[in-house]
């Protein structure tokens, strides 16, 4: 795209509406969570944040994104592997599945994992008569996060790996590597920065999951309350000081997120 | 099944495993289960929760919600999408970046957020208010924080679009004396009117299942405010699980059929494309 400058008085004008809806829609909100959890002061800010049930949410959330975005990554870079290097019956369909959590409502997600491991459950009563029990534990917090962010990784290697063809790969087949080698020394470093860039994806969405977690975690406070619902907590107890300074924790990350995903992306294309 | 000859890179089976393993546990048999205890429901008893009077409201509030999200967010994407492709000007990375912002914050934050910037007192409410117009607790609410929830999704679908659109086609129509506003709606806008439509279904498709910004802006009065997520949860909390089963099939099943108007959309463009080049 070649630059269009100087300006007509019209783009001029679309440039400047646009900036007005950006400072409206996406800048005054990130402003005003933070002058709303400051607004007491740095110390009651850092009492909100210390206060025991919040610091236990914190706790959990990072314990939830620190088990779910390797996985994911994992099984991303497993299934993009498997549908861009060979072709074989069910292929579109095994990529239409890990697209589905995407298009579903996060409650939908929460209600099918309860119809699994709930009381009534298919498998429910089954694990609670072995002595195991899912649903409102932190185990229910992971499953229900592995499902909600199964695409990410994989939409962001499919097209990438199709993209980048075999050659590389049976270059360093026919020079005698075996498998292993030709994952970590050919594979990996043309899909690293991808890889990265579905970690920030799915680490941003699970730390800030919000209606699948609310169904099956019970949101009991210092055990499976994780941030988003610590907030929610916090705002129906008329704590909004405490309730944006739970947000604005949330908010560093998601500027951390938008940060590093301008960073990849130019990585990426440049 | 596929030839031996075309399995020419390792990992076929370890790579099949993990895929198989991970999908079936993680994504059909929660899927399943909801289908099993919905077939054993009976269809009586499904279509009655289904067509409540309460059920209906819900669909009719979530719907149109969506619907106005939608529009709202058709004209500011395309706006945005157009501002960051057309131009260049100081501070064009950092709005690209920021347009991100709504998938990258929680959802419970931005509900947080817009309550308070509505509320009477509030940064926007305090002028909106005294003017009859009340946000909070309103359907004007919902439509606030599913626009503000999916605004990312036509831009980052139109932008990449726009940027491939052949710019030699422009200068021809232009040295042939075509208006800009004739480029726009015979050049421009036949080629990124897919890539535009499928943005706003999925942002319509996002919008339908909301649930974290919309619970805390919308005052969730039953047939005015509710939406059929928040009314699966009531259903939930009241231990009504065949009701909650049976609404989140009518979510389910829109969202398979985003999903296939998406795929068909897709499949549209790429065959467009081939046929382009």
């Amino acid at each position: 795209m070649t630059t269009h400058a100087p300006h007509s008085p019209g783009a001029i004008a679309l440039i400047v509406l646009a900036f007005i809806l950006a400072g409206l829609i996406l800048v005054t909100p990130l402003a005003l969570i933070f002058s709303f959890a400051l607004r007491e002061g740095m110390a009651v800010y850092f009492a909100n944040i210390l206060e025991p049930n919040t610091l236990h949410a914190i706790w959990l959330t990072v314990m939830t994104a620190i088990i779910v975005v390797p996985i994911n990554i994992v099984v991303g870079a497993s299934l993009a592997w498997l549908v861009t290097r060979f072709r074989f019956r069910g292929r579109q369909l095994l990529i239409s599945l890990i697209e589905l959590p995407a298009s579903m409502s996060p409650i939908v997600a929460g209600v099918v994992y309860l119809f699994l491991y709930g009381g009534q459950g298919l498998l429910g009563p089954t694990l609670q008569g072995l002595g195991i029990q899912v649903m409102f534990t932190p185990l229910a917090i992971v499953l229900v996060s592995l499902f909600v962010t199964a695409p990410f990784a994989a939409r962001e290697l499919i097209p990438l790996m199709s993209q980048q063809g075999t050659e590389d790969e049976e270059a360093a087949l026919s020079l005698g590597a075996n498998g292993w080698q030709m994952f970590w020394f050919v594979t990996l470093p043309n899909i690293s920065w991808a890889m990265a860039y579905g970690a920030v994806l799915t680490n941003a969405r699970v730390m800030g999951e919000f209606g699948a977690v609310s169904v099956v975690s019970g949101a009991i406070r210092g055990q499976t309350n994780t941030l988003p619902l610590q907030i929610n907590l916090l705002f129906n107890d008329f704590n909004v000081t405490g309730a944006f300074a739970a947000a604005s924790t949330l908010t560093l990350i998601a500027v951390l997120t938008l940060l590093l995903k301008s960073i990849l992306e130019s990585r990426r294309h440049g | 099944m596929p030839t031996r000859s075309k399995h020419l890179l390792p990992g076929f089976g370890l790579t099949m495993g993990i895929s198989l393993f991970y999908i079936s546990l993680i994504i059909v048999l929660p899927i399943a289960a909801m289908l099993l205890k919905l077939a054993g429901m009976g269809f009586p008893e499904f279509w009655r929760i289904v067509t409540s009077n309460r059920a209906l409201a819900a669909y009719r509030v979530t719907f149109s919600s969506a619907f106005y999200a939608t529009i709202l967010n058709g004209i500011i994407g395309l706006l945005l999408a157009w501002v960051l492709t057309r131009y260049r000007f100081p501070g064009r990375r950092i709005l690209d970046a920021l347009v991100d912002l709504p998938f990258a914050l929680p959802t419970a934050v931005a509900g947080l957020v817009l309550v308070t910037l509505f509320a009477n007192t509030g940064w926007y409410g305090q002028f909106l208010e005294p003017n009859g117009i009340k946000v909070n607790y309103t359907q004007i609410g919902i439509v606030a924080a599913m626009t503000f929830t999916s605004i990312p999704f036509v831009v980052r679908a139109v932008q990449p679009v726009l940027e491939e659109v052949d710019e030699s086609l422009e200068a021809a129509a232009r040295t042939l004396g075509a208006s800009r506003w004739q480029i726009f709606a015979r050049i421009i806008w036949p080629t990124i009117m897919p890539a535009f439509i499928g943005g706003c279904v999925l942002s319509f498709a996002r919008s339908l299942g909301e649930f974290g910004a919309v619970v805390f802006i919308a005052g969730n009065l039953p047939g005015l405010t509710e939406i059929v997520s928040l009314l699966i949860f009531i259903r939930l909390e009241e231990y009504s699980y065949e009701g909650a089963a049976a609404l989140a099939f009518v979510l389910l099943l829109v969202a398979f059929l985003t999903l296939l108007a998406t795929n068909a959309l897709s499949a549209h463009q790429t065959r467009y494309a081939e046929r382009s080049t």
